[in-house]
């Protein structure tokens, strides 16, 4: 009977120390290198001029504090734009320029421009499927002056064939948002 | 007298003879093959004695699970439990007591019994689910549930409780394979199991005092003859277009080598609703178990390791990014990525892996009592999968490693009609989140040490009633390192100074802490077991249950994708306690048996996921869900019953129903089970083949009670934002769906062999399940036409 507590003993005790894990560096922080921290849209009047640009900044990505926004100027009714979309990571030291893998899977990613009575937006790229991306765009503001809002949606792995998807109509994409960012604007 | 319940040899041989009801016949012998003569057989109230020549018929039994004991005075007991629905044969081998005739036995002892009620699954309910899993078979116990995340993962969910309040015991080890997580799905192969039965509430306390909501105990094959003999289940399905195998062989002994060897693969394509395909959606499993014990005269050692690996797909409809994600998702109704079928998993999926190896000895004390000691290693090990950009598709977005050593010793001794069970166990855990994923992830690295001890009283009175008390004492202690973002870390009031004490480094935007757990927990019980007589008994069970906050509800911290919510724990979390009432009146008879299960559970500082608001960011608007605490009281009752109308008809009923309140806001808890009622009518030729067919009805209500968090989010509309509802809390409607199954055995010289064909969700139903965390975006599985055969060899 004692031989068999003292086995028990024996291999509790074996069995501790054997258990004791080596502590593995757990004291690297987790630095987001996928996150969106910053969407950026700049409109570069065909008339000449300062270009209109609109940002978005999250610097601590999915935690609480919200974006911060600006918007640079105002539009000029009727007036023509080029633009183009441009995401960071600023949380990566230096700041990651996302914009290229997006240009690189474009077939994944749809940026769709949502807004009523502020103008057309039209697409100026394509994917490898001749599918628009929105990386680059065109703008014209409404012919009157008027105010509204803009969202700019970046979908990661939209349905690009979806019924309306490539005229830029977001309701059938699918897919998961990566960023999406609403601006008051003005046109005058 | 000693009442030894070593069980010594069991074989169990279909055979088909016609007879209206079924027979329980065999030999009884000794280890020297000398027959018994006058020993007593025993099932329920209907005995019987062995002829001279050892055999004995045991007749009009009702089908059912029964317990059998074979006795004779000098000689161990035979104490088993037989699934009975065709004749069978029962060979028993008794040994001789050692301390045969030292005394003279003139009363008769009564024999104290649990009051905790054990429900069974029935050996072919778990063969029936041998390609689907755990969760699935163990919904056909009245009271159990499921909480799927679409139609592979599925979790008992016992009288509205689950994951962390329902610990599993795989082979007597607590299963620790992240099970906080009610997206991850136990992680044991059904087919290594010979034995599954549920425990509702926390009376067992040898297995832990935290089993809030109940156990699940999983018990592997085993084999007592000296024989060797193997079983192999094909399934093949066609909704998801695949099938699974497993095979196993078993080498008994009674005394000497014995070892169980067995294997199990699924391959499983995308599934189907009735009106589309869910993309990617399949699954994929290569288990094996196995297991070698050498039987002394008064001990056994063995050694065991099992190994699951399973590769599961998620819908990809699921994944989202933003609440404008989520809002489409639910006014589509149809799941935004349909593709035509395909056996590929892509992303979303989960890879998991779970190595358990044990050693056990159990030794026959020379006072009289039994003494077990167990030391067991787990590794679990869970990747998932999103749908990231770039280089980081290939990266697990969640890379968890946790590894448990865990020893027990328990201690059990009969002295006349007492039983004593008394016990210690420790483990040691240590979690490792890996920083490879680029991902601050959800649980952080943690050791953790936990220490316990019980003792379980069990006393007969008199032979018709026995009571039961045990107490247990565990004590756990957690240490973690965890990243915080500070705006994370203000937000949720950590910066008021209670908490400087953990931070032990400043990373710029991210504090590094230390945070440290300790807890000491009482837990108890208490019951009652009276036989009325004609085979009524009623069980009376109080118990008393403590629970640690587990890592998720202490530290999650971020996006969760699936739901698009921002999941928040809190350090503050303190345990839960639950205080259960719950009684059994169990009735067997040979035309009508029943069970039925009132209770009534009362949780203080019930941890639980409340809505708090919303946050913005830049990839939009999340609500957000923090673990909180309220007093919560759950109320319900389950109800068995089996009636045979005819020896060829025969009717089960199981319906359970809970009610789950949040006494401190009073309002209903949320993802209760509605009320459900499962019908099921059995037809049987026992003369012919064992042919049966069935019709089961499963019809499950609609949840009424629901905590209304419904909220209203700003989801661009036309590039204004635009305050929507967005519906996440109203349950789906209820549903009907009815199901057939029918099976023939034959023999094949040694062989038998049984093909079951069935089709389940017969009228192609479209639904969505309250429990099912992807009802949101997808219908539930359509028809599925099922074959399976059975080869026992």
């Amino acid at each position: 009977m004692t031989n068999f507590r003292t086995l028990a003993l024996a291999l509790v005790t074996i069995v501790s120390f054997t258990a004791c894990s080596d502590d593995d560096s757990a004291t690297t922080p987790v630095n987001e290198e996928e996150v969106i921290t910053t969407l950026t849209a700049t409109f570069t009047p065909a008339a000449g001029g300062a270009s209109v640009v609109l940002t978005s900044r999250d610097l601590d990505g999915d935690g609480p504090d919200a974006p911060v926004k600006t918007v640079s100027g105002n539009f000029v009714a009727g007036a023509a734009y080029t633009g183009t979309v441009t995401f960071l990571n600023e949380l990566a030291s230096p700041a990651e320029n996302i914009t290229d893998e997006i240009h690189e899977e474009a077939v994944d990613h749809q940026i769709f421009f949502q807004q009523s009575g502020l103008g057309t937006f039209g697409y100026a790229d394509v994917d490898a499927n001749n599918h628009p991306v929105g990386l680059n765009f065109t703008y014209t503001a409404a012919p009157a002056a008027t105010s509204g809002n803009l969202t700019i949606t970046l979908i990661h792995l939209p349905n690009k064939s979806g019924v309306n998807v490539p005229a830029g109509d977001i309701t059938n994409a699918g897919g998961g948002t990566d960023a999406e960012a609403t601006f008051a604007v003005t046109v005058q | 007298m000693r009442i030894y319940f070593t069980l010594l040899a069991v074989f169990l041989a279909g055979s088909w003879c016609a007879h209206s009801q079924t027979t329980l016949s065999g030999r009884v012998s000794t280890t020297q093959n000398q027959p018994l003569d006058g020993a007593h057989i025993h099932i329920d109230n209907l005995h019987a004695m062995s002829l001279p020549d050892g055999l004995y018929t045991l007749p009009n039994i009702p089908a059912g699970n029964h317990r059998v004991v074979i006795s004779y005075i000098g000689y161990k007991s035979l104490d088993t439990v037989v699934d009975l629905y065709h004749n069978l044969v029962l060979d028993a081998v008794l040994k001789p007591e050692s301390t045969q005739l030292q005394e003279v036995v003139l009363t008769e002892t009564a024999q104290a019994k649990s009051t905790v009620h054990e429900d069974r699954l029935k050996a072919e309910t778990i063969e029936k689910y041998s390609n689907a899993s755990l969760g699935d078979a163990l919904k056909e116990i009245a009271g159990v549930s499921s909480l799927k995340t679409g139609s592979t993962i599925v979790k008992p969910v016992i009288n509205g409780l689950h994951s962390s309040r329902v610990p599993v015991i795989s082979n007597n080890v607590r299963l620790e394979d992240q099970q906080w997580g009610t997206e991850h799905a136990p992680n044991l192969d059904i087919n290594s199991a010979g034995r599954v039965s549920v425990i509702k509430g926390a009376g067992a306390l040898q297995y832990g005092g935290d089993a809030v909501g109940g156990l699940v105990l999983v018990e592997p094959v085993t084999v007592l003859k000296d024989t060797l003999f193997g079983r192999t289940i094909l399934t093949a399905d066609s909704n998801g277009r695949g099938g699974s195998i497993t095979s196993s062989l078993h080498q008994g002994a009674e005394k000497g080598w014995a070892w169980n060897a067995s294997g199990t693969f699924k391959y499983m394509g995308d599934r189907q609703t009735p009106d589309y395909v869910l993309s990617n959606t399949g699954n994929r499993e290569a288990n094996f178990a196995g297991d070698v014990k050498y039987i002394g005269t008064n001990y056994n050692l063995q050694a065991t390791y099992s190994f699951y690996n399973a590769t599961i797909g998620i819908a990809e409809a699921t994944h989202i990014g933003n609440v404008s994600d989520l809002v489409r998702a639910i006014n589509n109704q149809e799941p935004s990525v349909i593709r035509p079928f395909t056996y590929k998993i892509g992303a979303p999926r989960q890879e998991v892996q779970h190595h358990l190896a044990k050693l056990n000895f159990n030794k026959d004390l020379s006072d009289g009592g039994t003494l077990a000691l167990q030391y067991a290693f787990q590794l679990n090990r869970r990747k998932e999968f999103d749908l990231r950009r770039g280089d980081y598709a290939n990266i697990a977005a969640l890379d968890l490693t946790l590894a448990t050593h865990s020893v027990n010793a328990d201690w059990k001794k009969t002295i006349d009609n007492s039983t004593l069970k008394a016990g210690v166990s420790g483990s040691m855990q240590h979690n490792n989140a890996s920083p490879d994923t680029g991902i601050r992830p959800l649980i952080p690295t943690y050791d953790k040490l936990d220490a316990g001890a019980y003792g379980i009283y069990q006393h007969a009175f008199s032979s018709s009633l026995s009571s039961e008390a045990g107490l247990r004492y565990d004590f756990s202690h957690m240490d973690a390192t965890k990243f915080y973002q500070k705006s994370r870390w203000n937000s949720l009031g950590y910066n008021n100074g209670q908490f400087d004490n953990i931070i032990t480094q400043d990373f710029g935007s991210q504090w590094l802490t230390n945070p440290k757990f300790t807890f000491h927990n009482i837990s108890a019980s208490v019951g009652l077991r009276k036989d009325f007589g004609n085979s009524l008994n009623l069980l009376g069970n109080v118990s008393l249950a403590m629970r640690n906050p587990n890592p998720s509800e202490l530290f999650s911290d971020g996006l969760h994708h699936s739901n698009a919510t921002i999941e928040l724990g809190d350090l503050r979390t303190q345990k839960e306690k639950a205080l259960k009432f719950s009684a059994t009146l169990l009735k067997t008879g040979s035309t009508f048996s029943f069970e039925l299960t009132p209770y009534l559970n009362s949780i203080n500082n019930y941890i639980y996921l409340s809505p708090t608001g919303v946050e913005y960011t830049i990839r939009g608007t999340f609500p957000v869900y923090k673990y909180m605490q309220t007093n919560a009281l759950l109320a319900g009752v389950d109800l068995h019953t089996d009636w045979n109308i005819t020896s060829h008809f025969k009717h089960s009923l199981n319906a359970a129903y809970v009610s789950g309140t949040n006494t401190s806001a009073n309002e209903p808890l949320i993802d209760m089970p509605p009320l459900n009622i499962t019908n099921t009518l059995r037809y049987t030729v026992q003369n012919f083949h064992s042919l049966f067919a069935e019709v089961r009805s499963e019809a499950v209500f609609t949840q009424t009670r629901y905590p209304n968090n419904n909220f209203n989010a700003d989801v661009p509309v036309d590039g204004v934002l635009v305050p929507t509802p967005v519906n996440i809390s109203t349950p789906p409607p209820g549903y009907h769906l009815l199901h057939f199954t029918t099976g023939m055995q034959f023999t094949l010289g040694k062989t038998l062999a049984a093909v079951n064909f069935s089709v389940n969700n017969i009228f192609n139903t479209a639904y969505r399940d309250y429990l099912n965390r992807q009802r949101l975006y997808t219908d539930e599985v359509g028809r599925n036409f099922q074959i399976q055969l059975k080869l026992n060899y």
